[in-house]
């Protein structure tokens, strides 16, 4: 090299020194702030002054439906109806809008024989939903209910890509009038809860069993799976009954018969 | 010398970024103002056209870090001098991706929370570490490149970038490939076949914004190191296809992924605009086409590397576009050998149609890493410099 | 020391703009709780960890199945809806938007909460 060495100007990479320092100050003194906005947030699931006959999520209870497709008549819709009611729900069905429940018409392709059955979330004991939730909104309670905690959901749609039943729906505009036990908005995402707001209020079952019976089908049954005297324990011990996708290994809280 | 042509060219293309870039805020605000109903996404298709832009732009900015690592780390010294320019480009590359990849979340708002609650056992909440770790490597990467005494530096944070860039991109793959549900992903080849596709992607932008800085400062590019970077891509390809070849192949190979494969390749029940985009846009465009103008001694050369520089970029939009759209678009399969209907579309093909608010956020992203480039490289001195003497560089 | 009048002489205007508040910005309207119905805690308690108590509140019920509790957001509107909105939120001297436009604090709760008493959401027909 035959050209000769400058000396280097110090003076301008002292100042982007100072303001680099001084950035990085700025930038971190709000997050220490949000590191105890974070740690105040954690959970902390125990007894609050609860009034009576409200029940906390029990870890001893797995709650669980089961579903005889022999039972459930074609073209009826009356548990979706009372879904839709119960939570507040528009009960239109263009593609943007909410389902937590829809009738489903199946076919048999080798066999040609003709089934109608409700789905809806599975509440799997494995839920792909909850393990792909970036900020762990979407759980699974200790009573086996899989929820959406809407107030950690940043609207990712992670959960939705996840669910091998499309049981998730994404709130694609803004909601008014909410069912006050059942706040929903713009920009989560949102399935089925199992009548959770009912249950922990001591109901014994979900409006979508409840508007099956009234119609005189009774094709859902919800209850206790981990309760050997429930009338659902009894039940799936008597009949054969399967899991959707049973491959995946999810194991759901809904079983079906006849299917 | 800087001219004042110079000056005027230089805020003449800031001002068409951050035109491009304001356009994209403002589609954003409007999307996060009315929902996305006024978007073409739906409860079967939840990840659009954003997302498209956003995977490639994100992907290409590991896979243009490539050119820093095979300077510093493989010591290849062709590259050496092309890694400030490689380390900006992953910079501006991975604020544009994630830029649009947050802005499209449903409450935007609400990324505090996604950076202060961790569910460690999604590969999103890793990424959210692996993201921003990147950009904090990258510019001490770049920080040692530039500061004449942490030179010595450069090849150990060089390994670091390399071996952190292969865990980002792995988890992008992951992304999908852990999705048990889905028949277009569940694999795990997508997390290699990630990596390979950044190295093409990212080469491919390199020479694409190399070219530009060399043609607007009148400057050549020398016929070895034109030859040597246009094999590269050439080879990055021809990888890159052998590894989607290998994924549709094995999917065939399975009874049950029969019906998913007709859809993709050959259009059947509704799925005609994908295989169009995979045969035609990715495969003959996207692929052979740039082989061809790289390796044919009669086309090879310069311009047959831009256009196929700009070919592979085309070809990964249409590749993207059918992998991340095409495999929602395809209905999960809840009741095996059976046909199912419903009222939420069970059974059926959903058909997205992309809005002009999707499109304008994703071009958007690239307008805020065009931009961030522009200013970079005005303000950094990231011009390669190849030493044409036969001296060490 | 021209700069240092300059600096002086801004700052005595913005205090001046900062100490009118009166018509500018209304002070809040914090209307009665409904008959009958005893506080929680004291006014000022209240005011500086309302979002605490709810926060903390919250999951428990979401996370642990906790309902009922007098520090939930439902027992606060039964409470505190205005008798004239039968809401919190709806006009601009409800209790919640009142207080919180004041100081300037967005919140997005009732996004998702509707902010009208149980007995009046239930039976009122939805748009």
């Amino acid at each position: 090299m035959s050209k000769p060495q400058e000396r280097p100007s110090t003076a301008r990479r002292g100042f982007l020194g100072v303001a680099a320092a001084a950035i990085g100050g700025v930038m971190l003194a709000p997050g220490i702030q949000l590191i105890e906005i974070a740690r105040a947030a954690a959970p902390v699931p125990g007894a609050g002054t609860a009034a009576p006959g409200a029940t906390a999520a029990n870890p001893k209870v797995r709650w669980g439906m089961l579903i005889d497709t022999n039972k459930c008549a074609a073209g009826c819709t009356d548990c979706v109806t009372a879904c839709n009611t119960e939570n507040g729900l528009p009960g239109t069905t263009r593609p943007t809008d909410p389902q937590w429940i829809r009738k489903i018409e199946i076919k048999q392709i080798a066999t040609g024989r003709v089934s109608s059955a409700p789905v809806m979330c599975q509440h799997c004991a494995e839920p792909p939903c909850v393990d792909v939730c970036p900020t762990g909104a979407s759980f699974k309670r200790a009573d086996g209910i899989v929820l959406v905690d809407r107030h950690s959901c940043i609207g990712c749609r992670y959960c939705v890509m996840a669910c091998p039943y499309k049981a998730r729906s994404f709130v694609h505009e803004d909601v008014v009038d909410q069912k006050p036990d059942v706040p929903r908005g713009k920009g989560c995402v949102e399935g089925c809860t199992l009548c959770v707001h009912r249950i922990d209020q001591g109901n014994p079952t979900t409006a979508c069993a409840e508007a099956c019976a009234k119609a005189g089908h009774g094709a859902i049954l919800f209850g206790d799976l981990n309760d050997a005297a429930s009338e659902i324990a009894r039940r799936v011990r008597e009949i054969h009954t399967t899991q959707l996708r049973a491959d995946l290994k999810l194991d759901p809280g809904v079983r079906y018969h006849g299917i | 010398m800087r001219t004042a042509a110079d000056t005027r060219n230089f805020w003449l293309l800031a001002g068409l970024g951050g035109l491009i870039t304001a356009i994209g805020l403002g589609a954003a605000h409007y999307m996060e103002l009315h929902g996305h109903i006024v978007t073409g996404m739906t409860n079967q298709v939840v990840w659009g056209l954003p997302h498209v832009f956003a995977i490639f732009m994100v992907v290409a900015a590991s896979g243009v870090l490539n050119v820093a690592s095979i300077g510093s780390v493989f010591g290849q010294p062709v590259y050496k001098p092309r890694a400030p320019l490689s380390g900006l480009l992953c910079l501006a590359l991975l604020a544009g991706g994630l830029m649009v990849l947050m802005l499209d979340l449903g409450r935007p708002e609400r990324i505090i929370v996604a950076a202060t609650h961790y569910n460690f056992k999604s590969v999103f909440a890793w990424n959210v570490i692996l993201y921003s770790g990147m950009a904090g490597i990258v510019a001490v990467y770049l920080w040692t490149m530039f500061e004449r005494r942490f030179n010595s530096h450069t090849r150990a944070v060089g390994v670091a970038a390399l071996v952190w860039r292969f865990a980002l991109t792995t988890g992008t793959g992951s992304i999908f490939g852990f999705l048990v549900a889905r028949q277009a992903y569940q694999s795990a080849l997508l997390a290699p076949l990630f990596i390979v596709l950044s190295f093409g992607w990212g080469l491919a932008v390199f020479h694409i914004v190399q070219a530009a800085m060399y043609g607007w400062n009148d400057r050549l590019l020398t016929p070895q190191v034109q030859r040597r970077m246009a094999r590269l891509l050439g080879v990055f390809i021809a990888a890159s296809l052998y590894l989607v070849a290998v994924y549709h192949l094995t999917n065939l190979y399975f009874a049950r992924q029969g019906a998913f494969e007709a859809f993709i390749l050959l259009g059947q029940a509704g799925g005609a605009l994908y295989a169009l985009l995979f045969w035609g846009g990715y495969v003959a465009l996207g692929a052979v086409l740039p082989m061809l103008l790289l390796f044919h001694p009669a086309l090879a050369g310069g311009r047959s590397t831009l256009i196929a520089s700009g070919l592979v970029v085309a070809g990964a939009f249409a590749w993207l576009f059918v992998f991340i759209i095409g495999g929602q678009a395809f209905p999960l399969e809840i009741f095996p050998g059976h046909l199912v209907s419903s009222t939420f579309g069970d059974g059926a093909v959903d058909h997205y149609a992309p809005s002009l608010p999707e499109l304008l956020l994703g071009v958007g992203g690239l307008g805020a890493a065009f931009l961030l480039t522009t200013v970079g490289v005005r303000v950094l001195d990231v011009m390669p410099q190849d030493d044409t003497t036969t001296g060490p560089p | 020391m021209r700069r240092i009048v300059l600096a002086i002489g801004l700052l005595l205007v913005g205090a001046v703009f900062a100490a009118d508040d009166a018509g500018r910005t209304p002070r809040p309207v914090v209307e009665r709780a409904a008959p009958g119905t005893s506080c929680l805690a004291d006014p000022a308690f209240m005011r500086r960890n309302h979002m605490d108590l709810l926060k903390h509140q919250r999951d428990e019920t979401v996370h642990g199945g906790v309902r009922g509790s007098g520090h939930s957001l439902k027992a606060c509107i039964d409470c505190h809806a205005s008798q004239k909105t039968r809401s919190v939120a709806k006009a601009e001297t409800n209790f919640c938007v009142s207080c919180h436009s004041y100081v300037a604090v967005k919140i997005d709760c009732f996004e998702c909460h509707t902010s009208q008493p149980r007995a009046v959401a239930l039976q009122g027909v939805p748009k």
